[in-house]
């Protein structure tokens, strides 16, 4: 159902013109159609009323052919221009739709989304979302032109032709907007309230839907049903009362159109009976008297469609426009580690994330040795998985140092360090390819015996044989499912194929069946021999791998 | 509806509209009458300017400038009228749908279909869809076809091949035109729909996999993929550009043609002197006029293809078939204390089908009167689907559950559910008040009560005259945990089943929900599932879930002092 609740918003956004530089080569083509479909359409005018005309007053047949001929080519071209801006309105949309997707993705790969949005509804916003666009581009942006244009040309020839019926039409023009701007005004206040209430009354059902579980848990779901209907019935009476008066200003621009139409109509029609006028003249403006109101009744027909869309584009530049998280400074390239692993120093490292009261981590002092494995262990919320935050450059601190061989993190070009650090997180993301094209996600032109090496020693293989396509089998969305233990030795993959200095693991095990978590830790165990490593685990069994163990304390 | 199975989307819609027929088609007169003065309009003007060019006495014009205006006035009038009726049938057939959705849904329970919130709000849009099936869908095409014929009559009256010319041109822009558009976006809707499921694909591995990616240094061929995807789906969409622009085209040029045609026929039947001058003019201008008529049937034509998959949706839902078979309550009523056991479970959703897959094989359990037990498992391993069974939204395909001895799977959900009650998976918070929301549980329960029940979960903050707002956005998550455990303990049963209880809490809260929640649990028995190993530290007894079966069987008689065996306890 339209909801005609007065928006505020400016015809064209300005962010939308700015941006998408396919916006604008639009907005060109649009005007230059509208100015030709302008143009056709006094054309058309003129020829139909000389012809209507000449017919009446007895010119011959063939002086009037010239003039039908033309309006049949009239037709050839608006329906070739019409075809044309069509095609190219769909195409400008692509390519904008294409634009403002790009630098979304852009942006989010590099930060973080609003995490109040899930990723199903940004997937959504950048595809079905955006799509909208394409009513804004295709109908409503052409016929915004032609709202400007049409009714000025019309007003000008139509002056040119009988100045009475161009002040007539000159006065009723201006008195649709006006109208509408004051049943607006005068009807706001009373149908926003009004539409608070509906969409209140509206989300009934939707509530009732979506708690069904819960009503039937507590033996509510029969009367709920038996009063669904009522709150509906409920709903529509107080639709209607809302309609009635929001519908009142498309009435107006009806009212207004159609009646000034017929004003001119009886006015020219009068002066022609009294000898004022020749029946030519009196044709051609009353054909073209409609077309000056047409444009603004498309426009407002088509405003509301087109929004949708403009919604879209507006919430993917509210997330451009988002505070993003601050990128690495740094350039320096980390030192070439011991071979015996990386040496770790954390000094007074404090984290603190925006919008929360205490520090993550509160002055945190930790030195790892090269080659040790240190399990750290606390209650949640003690900063364990903020700590490994900050190793991987993920989290900036607030407070304090991490020194790599000497060298301050901070300093340091991030992609470098990163490309010597291995992390296993606690909920690895499988990527839509080929189970090898997953553990390659670090080193991309690795051999596939190297592949097949680090499944080996990740305990991958094993699974690998099990899958329907072996070591082709699709993963991801729409790809084979595995199971959380198999997921983590792909990632203990990815960690050996990385082959770094630097081994950082976040739970491995922490989802696991015992067997599966024995599996794993055996796998790990071979992974951290030769390389400094901190592990955070919840779960026993990691102490035997462990050098020594930390506890953090919760602030 | 539940004797009668539906064929398709039309006969739902057929079903839904024959009660709303009156409205249906008063709305489609009217907006047929609105057209009709819009067109008549010109036509009735273009006979006033061809009179009054052979200068008649002007009484011969009266009747022609009062009509003008009357048409100038009525096409506004009945277009305000039209919209209000039309609205009005729309939203009656809205609420009709509505009721028979909600009955069917409540008597079926198809639990399954509510783990997908996406699933769940595409129903609710599913059925609001209703609405555009009257307004968008159904009116246009009535209101063109009677406007339509009537301009066609008209202006066979006043020449017969002008009116067949007139005919064939609204037939083929209201009929041929859609038809050819729609059938000219079909494949490429197909191709964009295949590209945009690629791109989602890519963008799904961006944002999910992003710190993966920035680990492993992919990022950039990661976005690089997107970019593929993107600039496929965009050269898709340019090279359709083409066709989809067809149907603008066509219209437009029956249009003109159509007038162009009628001119020439119209000027030389003037010049043959087999047609007047006036009706020539009145004919050429309602050609001009007419194919308003047909203008809004594109898009009525797209419109109810959207609206045919929206319905066609809702039939599959409306047919659906119970989850639980129909019993008779117990002899026995079912003690207000005692220990759940369950024995031999095997459960399946939609047995029946074909495809379907055994979740739970042979699963025991206990738990005693004021015990805590705690289930974990991966997702997937079933834990829900024990809760749907215990819940009875869900039978056996074999097992018992009982409760102090009394067999309660052949039993009526609803009398199970006021001994076996708790918080479902993603507890639903209605948009109303705290005590709405807590009489759900207690229809009764006064406002003492309630206050009471608030402290026990540690909500003294509340108070039950206070909205909540849509999905409780007013509250917290920890609020919102908590009002829903309030609303369990409110309907006092003997054994709480808690499903994740502490989902998207943070650490802190998690803590404090569960202290308070096993603090309020009292002498009943509780069985927490969860895949969030801290909450079983909360527990007397952790079992794990694995294989269709517990791994570790049921430790029922230890006592709370004893340390559960599986996870060790913390330092």
């Amino acid at each position: 159902m339209s909801s005609p609740t007065t928006t505020s918003a400016p015809p064209v956004d300005p962010r939308l013109l700015r941006t998408a530089t396919a916006v604008r080569t639009h907005l060109l083509v649009a005007a230059a159609c509208g100015v030709a479909v302008t143009g056709l359409i006094l054309a058309q005018a003129w020829l139909l009323s000389r012809a209507i005309a000449g017919a009446t007053t007895g010119t011959p047949f063939g002086a009037l052919v010239p003039l039908v001929v033309g309006v049949a080519v009239i037709a050839l071209a608006r329906a070739v221009l019409s075809y044309g801006a069509e095609a190219t309105a769909l195409r400008s949309a692509a390519r904008a739709k294409s634009q403002l997707r790009m630098r979304l993705v852009h942006r989010l790969a590099v930060a973080p989304p609003d995490p109040s949005r899930s990723t199903g509804e940004l997937v959504t916003l950048a595809t079905r979302g955006l799509d909208a666009l394409d009513d804004y581009f295709a109908r409503y942006l052409p016929q915004l032109v032609l709202a400007v244009l049409v009714p000025v040309a019309v007003l000008v020839v139509v002056a040119e032709a009988d100045w009475i019926s161009a002040i007539v039409i000159g006065i009723t023009l201006p008195l649709i907007p006006v109208f509408m701007a004051l049943i607006g005004l005068y009807t706001r206040a009373r149908t926003d309230r009004q539409w608070r209430m509906l969409s209140r009354l509206g989300g009934h059902f939707l509530d009732v839907v979506q708690g069904l579980p819960t009503l039937a848990l507590f033996r509510r779901a029969g009367v709920v049903a038996e009063k669904v209907r009522d709150t509906t019935e409920e709903h529509r009476r107080a639709t209607m009362g809302t309609l009635r008066v929001a519908f009142l200003s498309a009435f107006v621009l009806e009212l207004v159109a159609t009646l000034s139409v017929a004003l001119v109509a009886v006015e020219v029609g009068l002066r022609l009976l009294y000898g004022n006028l020749d029946y030519a003249t009196a044709l051609f403006v009353l054909i073209l008297a409609p077309e000056a109101y047409l444009p603004l009744r498309e426009v407002g027909a088509r405003f509301h469609a087109s929004m949708e869309g403009v919604a879209a584009a507006r919430q993917v530049f509210d997330e451009l426009d988002r505070p993003g998280t601050t990128r690495g400074t740094g350039t320096a390239p980390p030192q070439a580690p011991a071979p015996a692993g990386r040496r770790l120093v954390v000094r007074d490292l404090r984290v603190r994330y925006p919008g929360t009261p205490g520090d993550a981590l509160h002055g945190l002092d930790l030195d790892v040795r090269p080659g040790e494995t240190v399990l750290l262990r606390g209650p949640s919320g003690a900063g364990k998985s903020t700590l490994l935050g900050v190793l991987l450059g993920f989290v900036a601190p607030s407070g304090g140092q991490v020194r790599a061989d000497g060298a301050d993190l901070a300093e340091l070009d991030l992609d470098a360090w990163r490309r010597t650090v291995a992390w296993v997180p606690q909920h690895p993301h499988l990527f839509a390819g080929s189970v090898a094209d997953n553990v390659r996600l670090g080193e991309p032109d690795a051999s596939d015996d190297a592949v097949r090496d680090a499944a080996r020693r990740a305990g991958l293989h094993a699974v690998v044989a099990r899958l329907p396509q072996g070591w082709d089998t699709p993963l991801g969305e729409g790809g084979a499912r595995l199971s959380s233990g198999e997921r983590q030795r792909v990632a203990l993959a990815r960690a050996f194929l990385r082959d770094a200095p630097l081994v950082l693991l976040d739970e491995p095990t922490a989802h696991l069946d015992p067997d599966s978590a024995t599996v794993v830790r055996a796998a790990a165990a071979d992974l951290l021999a030769g390389r400094t490593a901190i592990v955070v685990a919840h779960d026993d069994g990691w102490d035997a791998v462990a050098d020594r163990t930390t506890h953090l304390d919760p602030r | 509806m539940s004797a009668r199975t539906l064929t398709g989307p039309w006969s739902l819609a057929a079903t839904v509209l024959r009660p709303r027929a009156r409205g249906v088609l008063g709305g489609a007169l009217l907006g047929a009458l609105a057209t009709a003065c819009g067109a008549g309009l010109l036509s009735l003007a273009a006979w006033l300017l061809a009179t009054a060019a052979q200068h008649p006495p002007v009484t011969a014009l009266s009747v022609a400038v009062v009509l003008t205006r009357a048409l100038g006035v009525g096409r506004g009038v009945a277009r305000y009228a039209e919209r209000l009726v039309g609205h009005d049938a729309a939203l009656r057939a809205l609420s009709d749908l509505r009721g028979r959705v909600y009955a069917r849904l409540a008597a079926t329970e198809p639990i399954h279909r509510f783990r997908s919130g996406d699933l769940v709000s595409r129903l609710v849009s599913d059925t609001d869809s209703v609405q555009d099936l009257v307004v968008r869908g159904v009116l246009p095409p009535v209101a063109a076809a009677l406007a339509g014929s009537g301009a066609v009559l008209l202006a066979t009256a006043l020449w017969a091949p002008g009116g067949a010319l007139l005919a064939a041109g609204l037939l083929l822009a209201g009929v041929a035109v859609p038809a050819l558009a729609a059938a000219l976006s079909r494949r490429p809707a197909e191709r964009a729909a295949r590209a945009r499921a690629r791109l989602s694909t890519g963008l799904v591995d961006v944002l999910d996999g992003a710190p993966d990616l920035i680990a492993y240094g992919a990022t950039g061929r990661a976005v690089a993929a997107v970019e593929h995807a993107d600039a496929e789906l965009t050269r898709t969409a340019r090279r359709d550009a083409a066709l989809l622009g067809l149907g603008a085209g066509s219209g437009a040029l029956v249009a003109g043609l159509t007038l162009a045609g009628t001119l020439l026929l119209g000027v030389a039947a003037v010049d043959a002197g087999t047609l007047g001058a006036v009706p020539m003019a009145v004919l050429v201008l309602t050609a001009l006029a007419a194919f308003e008529i047909v203008a809004p049937l594109p898009a009525a034509a797209a419109r109810l293809a959207s609206v045919r998959a929206g319905l066609a949706r809702l039939v599959p839902v409306l047919d659906a078939e119970p989850a639980t078979l129909p019993r008779e309550p117990g002899l026995t009523p079912l003690p207000r204390r005692g220990t759940l056991r369950v024995r031999g479970l095997v459960a399946a959703w939609e047995p029946a089908e074909p495809g379907s897959r055994t979740v739970l094989d042979g699963l025991d359990l206990e738990v005693a009167p004021g015990q805590r037990v705690a289930l974990v498992g991966a997702s997937g391993s079933g834990k829900s689907t024990l809760a749907a069974v215990l819940f009875r939204f869900l039978d056996p395909v074999a097992g018992s559950v009982t409760l102090g001895g009394q067999e309660m799977t052949t039993r009526p959900p609803e009398e199970v559910r006021t001994v076996v009650s708790g918080v479902p998976a993603d507890p639903h918070v209605f948009d109303s008040t705290v005590r709405e929301n807590l009489r759900l549980a207690a229809p009764r329960a006064t406002d003492h009560e309630l206050a009471a029940v608030l402290r026990r979960v540690g909500l003294t903050g509340l108070a039950p005259d206070d909205e909540v707002g849509a999905h409780g956005a007013r509250l917290s998550g920890g609020m919102r945990r908590r009002l829903a455990l309030a609303r369990a303990l409110l309907a006092d049963p003997a054994v709480l089943v808690l499903d994740e209880p502490t989902a998207h809490l943070d650490p802190d809260t998690r803590d404090a929900v569960l202290d308070d929640l096993l603090t309020a649990a009292g002498d009943r028995a509780v069985l927490m599932i969860t895949h969030d190993p801290v909450v079983a530290d909360h527990a007397d007894a952790v079992l794990t879930l694995r294989d269709k079966t517990l791994h570790i069987r049921d430790r029922a008689g230890r006592t709370a002092a004893e340390p559960p065996l599986y996870p060790a306890p913390k330092a």
